[in-house]
């Protein structure tokens, strides 16, 4: 209850918000908005269970289809309200069966193999779109939903599909939140902790990594649909392996395994992009066209390795560190300092179930 | 029929290539147990470098030998700089790290050398030898599968026969025990690593000059395939990375020639997959130790 209350307030605050910004700033909060939610996916699936997914965005990509394709056959027969929960039900869907699948390859490798057959996952998705009825380099279009009749004297059609973004990633990143400090969260810790105490314990790994997966797949999904809302369209140039490495750097940057961290990470892979190209403008137009959006991923780069030799907690660890400095000296434990510990309740049943 | 032939040999060229650079992942492997993400963007730079050098000297081999060098140095440097520093109680710094790491190589160099694809001229011909009516080898063909024959015997015989191979082996393998032996463990992950990118930047250098051009993300294709090749032959096993590099070669090869060349990624994806849910740890790897 108390989480639905926080999610609330958030989503709230974040819908006031779009009124301070110009369209151009709105449509950059709704592409934000959806990174978030594939970032949220992604960082719990790195941090609580340590299974390294290269190929997010092709998770994100498959929402899109998925969205795209549904909006799209409901919204001849049906009006735009049902065609976009339809087309959400899609993207949920669609992801999550592409994360099932790739969960039940997960729960069977571990490190490097897994990161490598995501990888593959990426570099494939062109030919995929080429070779599968997806549209080739063109993608799919999707339905434009226009600002609503009561609100169209008052908001434009960027702060619109802002709101539903906003909303859409509030419902994918939520259920998250929830999981995570739940027992299904505590499971996942304690796989990645220890496999064989686990195990002892009651825990078997292989369905737990595997519903991490899925997990993390479906925010992903919906994430790529709140992009599908705002762009009206998805195409696999938009989910190629740039992308896809800046959503890991995005959960690392936040700290992985950390929401609020995620929420951070992604504004930042939207934004400081767009701000460093805006400041390569100002350069001689040579090496301006050397820089541009070359100068963003070698600062990424750079503060992902630094993050991870002096900071592995992130940016929300360095926060929680300013709040609460006098903790306990920090031990490698398996969850972010700063994050609430599961409920006592949650504790004895992983004893006695299998 | 000469098709056939004809993509076969092809696909057998690229296949050693592919395998000398699933050979580079191997040996990183074997030598610091992790699984090395900027090999391809460390591999670039050393073309680079043989491209400036072949540049300005005119020599192609001038060019080849300065790459080498640049790949084992770059190798050397990383290790002592930043791998080394990571705590290896799990495998995701190392990646993360080398996550970071191609994002700065590739982006420096996209900066500093431009985006577009700059032409390098092999140092053979590429038009093939016909033998009986049916086009077989090119020369340059030829030089890389000479090449790649030369160096994987090399690594072979240092693995097997030499001390410093034993040594090697043996930090890797166990290291507490190596140590207390007087190994010195520190020092063979830097050989290691040194002798994986310099191999990774000879597979690179090889390939290059039959792609589109030299370009900060042209070895990124390599690196993906022979990763592919490195899983389904074993990340232990140089045999298996031999084996796997020629098989994907010329399947490769073959769906690229008969179906097209958008549907290679997915034939070498399915294959992976495959592999990877029937034997986890790949087709000549050996058991591993026990969990529960």
């Amino acid at each position: 209850m108390r989480l639905t209350l926080r999610a609330a307030a958030i989503t709230l605050a974040a819908i006031a918000a779009t009124f301070g910004l110009d369209p151009f700033r709105n449509y950059q909060l709704a592409t934000a908005a959806g990174v978030f939610a594939a970032v949220a996916g992604l960082t719990v699936l790195i941090g609580l269970t340590g299974q390294l997914s290269l190929g997010h965005a092709v998770l994100m990509a498959a929402g899109g289809y998925g969205y795209a394709a549904a909006a799209t056959a409901t919204a001849d027969v049906a009006p735009l309200p049902v065609a976009l929960l339809a087309g959400l039900i899609g993207a949920a869907l669609t992801a999550g069966i592409l994360g099932l699948l790739l969960g039940l390859a997960a729960a069977r490798l571990h490190g490097p193999y897994l990161a490598g057959l995501t990888l593959a996952l990426v570099i494939a998705l062109p030919s995929a779109a080429n070779v599968l009825p997806l549209g080739g380099e063109q993608g799919r279009s999707a339905p434009l939903l226009p600002v609503p009749e009561a609100l169209s004297s008052l908001i434009a059609i960027e702060q619109w599909h802002a709101w539903l973004a906003i909303v859409i990633s509030a419902a994918a990143v939520t259920p998250l939140v929830a999981l995570r400090s739940g027992r299904h969260g505590l499971r996942m810790r304690a796989v990645l902790d220890d496999e064989t105490a686990a195990r002892l314990s009651g825990v078997n790994p292989g369905p737990v990594k595997t519903g991490a997966f899925v997990a993390g797949a479906i925010p992903a999904g919906l994430g790529g649909a709140a992009l599908a809302v705002a762009t009206q369209q998805v195409a696999p140039g938009g989910y190629g392996i740039a992308f896809s490495l800046l959503l890991v750097v995005a959960a690392v940057l936040g700290g992985l395994g950390s929401i609020g961290g995620a929420a951070i990470g992604s504004v930042l892979v939207v934004a400081l992009p767009w701000l460093i190209d805006t400041a390569a403008e100002a350069v001689p137009a040579d090496l301006g066209r050397r820089l541009d959006g070359n100068l963003a991923v070698l600062l990424f780069g750079a503060v992902v390795i630094a993050v991870t030799l002096a900071r592995p907690e992130g940016i929300a660890g360095l926060l929680t560190g300013l709040r609460r400095p006098k903790t306990a000296p920090s031990e490698p434990a398996p969850t972010p300092p700063g994050e609430a510990p599961p409920s006592n309740d949650s504790k004895p049943s992983t004893n006695t179930e299998r | 029929m000469e098709r056939f032939v004809f993509l076969l040999s092809n696909g057998l060229a690229r296949g050693a290539v592919l395998a000398l650079f699933a050979l580079s992942l191997v040996i990183v492997w074997r030598a610091a147990r992790v699984v090395n993400f900027a090999q391809a963007a460390m591999a670039v730079v050393a073309v680079y470098a043989a491209f400036a050098l072949t540049a300005a000297s005119g020599s192609y081999w001038i060019g080849l030998l300065g790459g080498l060098l640049t790949g084992a140095l770059l190798g050397a440097a990383v290790e002592r700089g930043l791998m080394r520093r990571l705590p290896n109680r799990t495998p995701l710094p190392g990646m993360i790290c080398a996550i970071g790491l191609v994002m700065v190589l590739q982006a420096g160099l996209a900066i500093a050398f431009g985006p577009q694809h700059r032409p390098m001229r092999p140092p053979f011909s590429e038009s093939p030898i016909v033998i009986g009516g049916v086009p077989v080898l090119s020369p340059y063909n030829l030089f890389v599968l000479a090449t790649a024959a030369a160096v994987m015997g090399a690594l072979a015989l240092l693995f097997a026969k030499t001390s410093l191979g034993l040594r090697l082996r043996a930090a890797a393998f166990a290291p507490e025990t190596s140590r207390l032996l007087g190994v010195r463990v520190p020092r063979m992950a830097t050989i290691g690593w040194t002798l994986s990118l310099a191999t990774a930047s000879l597979a690179a250098l090889l390939l290059v000059p039959v792609e589109l051009g030299l370009n900060p993300h042209s070895v990124d294709l390599l690196f993906v395939n022979a990763f592919a090749v490195a899983v389904v032959g074993g990340l232990d096993s140089p045999i298996g990375a031999l084996t796997a590099g020629l098989g994907i070669g010329v399947l490769v090869s073959l769906v690229t020639g008969y179906v097209s060349a958008a549907a290679a990624p997915l034939a070498v994806l399915a294959l992976l997959t495959a592999v990877l849910l029937l034997r986890p740890g790949g087709l000549f790897a050996a058991k591993e130790a026990r969990t529960a």
